[in-house]
């Protein structure tokens, strides 16, 4: 079972450290994670994909807590919470594949941020099967470069981190 | 507005110092902490020198677990600092407050590989409970004051501060804050009503219960209450090796330590328990065993601070996260006295079938032999121990009746800790008898602070159990790989009491049991440190043993 855990840190070097190394030492994996400013530039807020039972996700949520720069956290369900991840994909092209690239990228709502001779570089924002199912149309053609940001989270209405 | 005094970042750590009423620190200097080395020349905090930086964190958490005040050490950059790395692990491990200053080379060189640099808040970011590396001297006085509090609240342990070379130079306006602002950390203290509520249900219900007491019971000063609560409900009481002195193990309702060198009552009692009460404890594995048949039958009432160290090992069904000394006065409140039972009596009759002891013997000197006369004729003395055999049997045979007096490396198990430790102890209490229980070759790993006991005048006692081994080992081998004694025979041993000699202190040996008492007094009346290096039967195994990845009840000896 995958948890997304919203975890917000202070904004202090180092931070970063000590919470990845909480995981490795403690053995729990990582899927994914992003890390960036809230609104307050005192608070960083990272999303954190972990992979492991309830009991394990638990034991993580309690680990990150007693860390000194941890101010809260949350473990986020997919279902009341509003998930997206980001990919930059560096496609080959040639005059033959271009429009069809271009369309198959219109379908999916995403967005050329590159045009050069032999390559496209497109922007696709979503979950991350639309990530997964964007890619594998793609390779095909030939994807030269990829990189995904991790996933962020936000819960939906009003509930939320204070 | 009051202006604020001006020195420099070293004075500023002292005088910090001075307001976290901060009166010994032990330490060795180095190139990176010259300035506050030269502030500590003339402040009013004694220094004490070790002779190696590993002890200065030990002596440091041997003074803080004998008198419950944080323990602070200092040491230079690079060697300096990773030479506390032991110590700081081991402080980690067994929650003891202290906090280690290293010396840091200048802000402008960090990250250059620059002579004696080592990232050090990098390398302690897992044994410590929290670090710092001071950039900007205006933040030490803060950061200071953090550092204390988080070692000393909520579940205690190390916080490590470096202080690169610049900032103790750099002059700031000094003002110590009243408080800390730490949003993020906020221990709980006081136990969810309702939680004590179902624990007393539970506890009037149960019909086999036991107490499990551990460490998190001295932290807290909650002995006494742990007392009452023990006299009201009858139930035994088993402790772990860091609850020693818990509760006084001459109660008729102790049954000393329990686990993989517990006795075999203490095991038994555990097993066959239908609700454990564990207070400041944590299921460790030398303590649970065979974790799917530890107390099948049982439910789990848990007191702790920590609230990971719930569910973590043992499924627990009525957690209470708080200070143990508050909830028990709550909890106490709710009980009301019960009776004696058949579960009283069967644990008599377990006490009476297979009570702990040894094979004595008027020949050799028997190791336990040598406890228990420490412990009959100096019974209220601290006891620190060293990691292996002569720490099992020291906790079988030394019958601690007070809390803060029985002092051990638990968690991370460090050989070479207890004498040190022993240092730190009597440097804190003064007018306390304090003795190391030794083995011939934990004591060889610090041996070299007899220098640092002898020149600060600090006269420990330390009594090595000589059996020419590394013991607990040898008896693994002897038991589980056919005898085969793998790099365990230790026949290149000093002579002691020579040792002991060329640093300029008694040194005593004893070679017959008929000698063994008077040793020990001879030690004691002398007011130098002593060296005893009692001759032990060298293949005494310390039973009764639970072999790994048994159950408890499944113990041997």
């Amino acid at each position: 079972m995958k948890h997304t855990l919203s975890v917000l840190v202070k904004n202090r070097p180092g931070v970063l450290a000590r919470v990845s190394g909480l995981f490795s030492r403690r053995g729990y994996n990582i899927d994914s994670l992003s890390v960036g400013l809230t609104h307050n530039p005192d608070i960083s807020r990272m999303t954190i994909v972990v992979a492991g039972d309830d009991h394990v996700v638990e034991q993580v949520v309690k680990q990150l807590n007693k860390l000194i720069d941890v101010i809260k956290i949350l473990d986020i369900r997919e279902d009341e919470s509003v998930n997206r991840e980001l990919a930059l994909i560096k496609v080959e092209v040639d005059s033959g594949t271009r429009s069809e690239i271009m369309q198959i990228a219109a379908i999916f709502r995403a967005r050329i941020v590159d045009v050069g001779a032999r390559t496209l570089v497109i922007e696709v924002t979503g979950d991350s099967h639309k990530i997964d199912a964007m890619e594998q149309l793609l390779k095909r053609f030939g994807i030269k470069e990829m990189v995904r940001a991790g996933k962020v989270s936000i819960l939906r209405g009003t509930k939320g981190i204070e | 507005m009051i202006k604020k005094p001006k020195m420099t970042g070293a004075e500023a750590v002292i005088e910090c110092l001075y307001k976290e009423n901060i009166e010994v620190i032990f330490g060795y200097p180095g190139g990176a902490v010259l300035p506050l080395y030269d502030e500590l020349y003339d402040s009013n905090i004694k220094h004490i020198l070790v002779r190696h930086e590993q002890c200065a964190a030990h002596a440091a958490d041997g003074y803080a677990r004998a008198t419950g005040r944080t323990g602070v050490c200092i040491a230079t950059s690079g060697p300096g600092a990773t030479n506390l790395v032991t110590g700081i692990a081991n402080a980690y491990m067994d929650s003891v407050p202290l906090v280690a200053f290293t010396g840091q080379v200048p802000t402008s060189m960090i990250g250059n590989d620059a002579f004696q640099e080592v990232n050090i808040t990098g390398i302690t970011l897992p044994i410590t409970k929290h670090n710092y590396l001071v950039k900007d001297a205006r933040t030490l006085p803060m950061t200071l004051k953090e550092a204390f509090h988080i070692a000393s609240t909520g579940r205690p342990g190390p916080v490590l501060i470096d202080l690169p070379k610049d900032i103790q130079t750099e002059k700031i306006g000094f003002e110590y804050p009243q408080k800390v602002k730490l949003d993020s950390y906020r221990p709980t203290y006081g136990g969810h009503p309702l939680q004590i509520k179902r624990a007393a249900e539970s506890i009037m219900r149960a019909e086999q219960p036991i107490i499990y007491a551990g460490g998190g019971v001295v932290i807290s000063g909650a002995h006494n209450e742990l007392r009452t609560l023990t006299e009201l409900i009858l139930a035994p009481v088993v402790t772990t090796l860091m609850g020693k002195g818990t509760f006084p193990e001459t109660h008729p309702l102790s049954l000393g330590m329990l686990g993989m060198h517990g006795a075999k009552y203490a095991n038994y009692a555990m097993t066959e328990s239908d609700l454990i009460i564990a207070i400041g404890a944590r299921f460790d594995d030398r303590v649970t065993g065979k974790v799917g048949s530890f107390a099948p039958n049982a439910k789990v009432i848990h007191i702790d601070i920590d609230p990971a160290e719930i569910s973590k090992n043992i499924e627990v069904s009525i957690p209470i996260v708080g200070d143990a000394k508050a909830i028990l006065k709550e909890l106490i409140k709710v009980l009301r006295q019960k009776r004696e039972s058949k579960w009283n009596e069967k644990i008599k009759a377990w006490k009476k079938e297979f009570p702990l002891q040894y094979g004595r013997s008027d020949k050799e000197i028997k190791p336990q032999y040598v406890i228990e006369q420490i412990c009959k004729l100096y019974g209220d003395a601290i006891i620190t121990t060293e990691v292996g055999q002569n720490q099992m049997w020291a906790a079988q045979y030394f019958k601690s009746t007070e809390p803060r007096r029985f002092i051990s490396s638990g968690g991370l198990g460090t050989m070479g800790y207890g004498f040190p430790a022993a240092i730190g102890a009597k440097v804190g209490c003064p007018d306390k008898l304090v003795f190391d229980i030794a083995g011939d070759g934990s004591f060889q790993m610090t041996s070299q602070e007899l220098a640092t006991a002898i020149s600060n005048d600090i006269p420990v006692k330390v009594a090595i159990l000589n059996n020419g081994f590394l013991g607990m080992v040898r008896q693994w081998q002897e038991l589980f790989y056919d005898k085969r004694y793998s790099a365990t025979r230790l026949d290149a041993n000093p002579d002691f009491v020579k040792l002991a000699e060329a640093y300029g202190t008694l040194g005593i040996e004893v070679t017959r049991p008929g000698r063994v008492k008077s040793a020990i007094e001879e030690a004691v009346n002398s007011d130098k440190p002593v060296v005893i290096d009692f001759k032990v039967a060298p293949e005494e195994n310390v039973f009764p043993m639970v072999p790994a990845g048994a159950a408890i009840n499944e113990i041997i000896g």
